[in-house]
């Protein structure tokens, strides 16, 4: 079985974000792998071990041919990546970026399964599965908390407000998985090894036949101000000295809680 | 001035339309002078009644079968706005609501706006405001795209208030052709008991986070906390990752935004995608042992201290008290 995963390569979460001029996300520092996405590459490569074959090929879009987040989940066992990277896709928005997963999905030709997250970390748009499932003509199978694949059949467990259904279809299917639904295993030092060598597919927006059709012109809109949310001011920060809990209760009584 | 018509993709549990759907249809009054709802279920007519109360006129219905709603609702909705010209599609950022949209845009190749938070309509065009960065950053968009323009909501962005309108006339939509998207069938639901207020509705939530050290703690430190405050009680993510407790209970970006009167974070660290579903709190409450976490930039009153003494020591107070 070959399953292709969406995978964002995003500025990483951990150094405070910052715009652009031009309103767009300043990514001069070098991309790591979406965390949400290391779930999808973990299950992957379950699904494939688990079907006694075929491959696990990553698709990316990104702006400067960056390889670096690629490379962590070609070390994690993934065969081969396809990465879109172009100056042509600057700006490009939510249904875009679909657009261009889904000329990406037709290129990898022969896969059976696309898995992508819920939402990426940075955007959090989270509509691009099922955009891509549209695009393709695909069932698109969301929020899956448990994925079991047998007999050409995907069967998730869909998280709900309340609980999961259990939802079921014919293959090929997109699915998108949940953070937390499978443990992404680290990198081996051999993996990180063969990483390095494992080849990546660079397209451009004309390789894929979507010259004018996304980036800026493609988003078609437009941010009209930008300003700073009002701060909530800290209040009242009190060290535990023991009477921390009596505390409390003044707060609470205050507000009329008890 | 405002637009001539706005639609508004409406959910229900059960027969009870949800509260974000309200939210999102009371807003849309504001904007339109025409406000007319979609669903795909089959409560059709107790949704007709809600969604007339909160002042649509016309309820369009779609049959999802047993496919899953918001994939199947797509393929009806596009046919429908091609003949009937809205000048938005409204949804509520949630997963059938996602489900909808993302199908929609793709099937009319139109643009989406998500996570919005604020709405209006200034010269005769829709301004959308989200928020980036945690919730520290405020944009307003529009979109250059030809009507219908999509745009999810995020839930408590806005009041719901009655409108005190009569049942809204009910548009059966036939059999729809929605293609492989139907392919995907609910075989079965599973609903996990809850029991107490509703997180989304109650004054005070008590929630907890991997500081409570294990999942024998939950219940002890925030279950009962929560019900001596009459509250209900939630979590961060990583105790729902952890598999502590179900993610029904989880607050923050991925799982549900509260505003009650009191918010209580427990062991709690504050990283940004909690604090999108918590600060809007009229009042807050943290304790943790890290004088430094984040939680406490923003906490009203903040304990710098150990849950495992503190919320026994309270519980007891509390107790004494009555
Ligand atoms: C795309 C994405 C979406 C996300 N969505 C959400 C979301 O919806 N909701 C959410 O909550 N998170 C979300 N997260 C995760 C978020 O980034 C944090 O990882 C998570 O909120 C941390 O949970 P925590 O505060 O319980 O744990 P930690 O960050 O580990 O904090 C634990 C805290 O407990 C304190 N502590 C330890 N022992 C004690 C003690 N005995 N007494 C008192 N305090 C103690 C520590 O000082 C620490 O501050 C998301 C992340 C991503 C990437
Ligand atoms: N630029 C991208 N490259 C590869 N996958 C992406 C990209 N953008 C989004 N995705 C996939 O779609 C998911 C949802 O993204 P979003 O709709 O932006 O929240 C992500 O978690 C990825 O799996």
């Amino acid at each position: 079985m070959n399953v292709v995963v969406c995978v964002k390569q995003i500025p990483d979460p951990s150094v405070p974000g910052q715009l652009e001029a031009d309103h767009t996300l300043d990514r001069s520092a070098k991309p790591i792998l979406d965390e949400s996405d290391s779930f999808g590459v973990e299950m992957a490569l379950q699904l494939v071990d688990a079907a006694g074959g075929g491959e696990v090929t990553l698709i990316s879009l990104a702006p400067n041919g960056e390889v670096s987040g690629l490379r962590t989940a070609l070390a994690m066992g993934a065969a081969k990546a396809v990465l879109a990277s172009d100056d042509a896709f600057a700006g490009t928005d939510a249904l875009g970026t679909a657009k261009v997963l889904a000329k990406c999905i037709e290129r990898v030709g022969d896969a059976d399964l696309v898995l992508a997250a819920t939402e990426s970390s940075d955007g959090y748009t989270g509509t691009v599965p099922v955009q891509v499932a549209e695009l393709l003509g695909w069932p698109a199978l969301t929020f899956a908390k448990k994925v079991d694949i047998a007999d050409g059949v995907v069967t998730i467990q869909r998280q709900t407000e309340a609980g999961y259904d259990v939802v079921q279809s014919s293959l090929p299917a997109v699915v998108s998985v949940t953070a937390g639904v499978v443990e992404p295993r680290y990198p081996s030092f051999k993996g990180i090894m063969a990483a390095k060598s494992k080849p990546v597919d660079n397209v451009t927006a004309a390789d894929l036949g979507l010259d004018g059709q996304v980036g800026w012109a493609g988003a078609r809109q437009s941010i009209v101000k930008v300003e700073q949310a009002p701060a909530r001011l800290a209040g009242e920060k009190f060290e535990d000295d023991g009477t921390a809990a009596e505390k409390i209760v003044a707060f609470l009584e205050d507000l009329k809680v008890i | 001035m405002t637009l001539s018509k706005i639609w508004v993709y409406v959910e229900a549990n059960g027969d009870k339309v949800t509260t974000a759907s309200l939210e999102v249809l009371t807003k849309a009054r504001d904007l339109a002078s025409t406000v007319e709802a979609l669903y795909a279920g089959n409560a059709t007519e107790a949704v007709a009644a809600q969604v007339g109360e909160y002042g649509a006129t016309t309820l369009h219905a779609i049959d999802p079968q047993s496919a899953l709603p918001g994939q199947v609702a797509a393929a009806a909705i596009a046919e429908l706005a091609g003949s009937q010209n809205p000048d938005a599609i409204l949804f509520v950022q949630s997963y059938d609501g996602r489900d909808a949209l993302g199908r929609l845009s793709a099937k009319l190749d139109r643009p989406v706006l998500t996570n919005g938070f604020t709405l209006s309509v200034d010269n005769g065009a829709l301004t959308f405001g989200t928020a980036i960065f945690g919730g520290t950053t405020l944009v307003d968009c529009m979109l250059s795209s030809d009507a219908p323009h999509l745009i999810a909501i995020r839930p408590k962005s806005f009041a719901a208030e009655s409108a005190s309108g009569a049942p809204a006339t009910v548009n059966n939509i036939g059999a729809i052709d929605a293609g492989r998207a139907a392919e995907a069938k609910v075989l079965e639901v599973f609903e996990e008991e809850q029991t107490g207020p509703k997180l989304e509705e109650a004054q005070v939530v008590v929630s907890g986070g991997r500081g409570i050290g294990a999942q024998e703690n939950y219940k002890p430190l925030v279950e009962e906390l929560a019900r001596t405050l009459k509250g209900a009680f939630g979590a961060s993510r990583a105790i729902v990752d952890a598999g502590w407790v179900p993610y029904a209970l989880q607050v923050g970006q991925t799982g549900k935004t509260v505003k009650p009167k009191l918010y209580i974070a427990l062991g709690i660290s504050g990283a940004t995608q909690h604090l999108v579903g918590m600060k809007n709190s009229d009042n807050i409450l943290a304790i943790n042992k890290d004088g430094e976490a984040p939680i406490f930039g923003i906490a009203d009153l903040g304990i710098v201290g150990d849950v495992h003494k503190v919320v026994p020591t309270l519980k007891e107070l509390i107790a004494a008290r009555d």
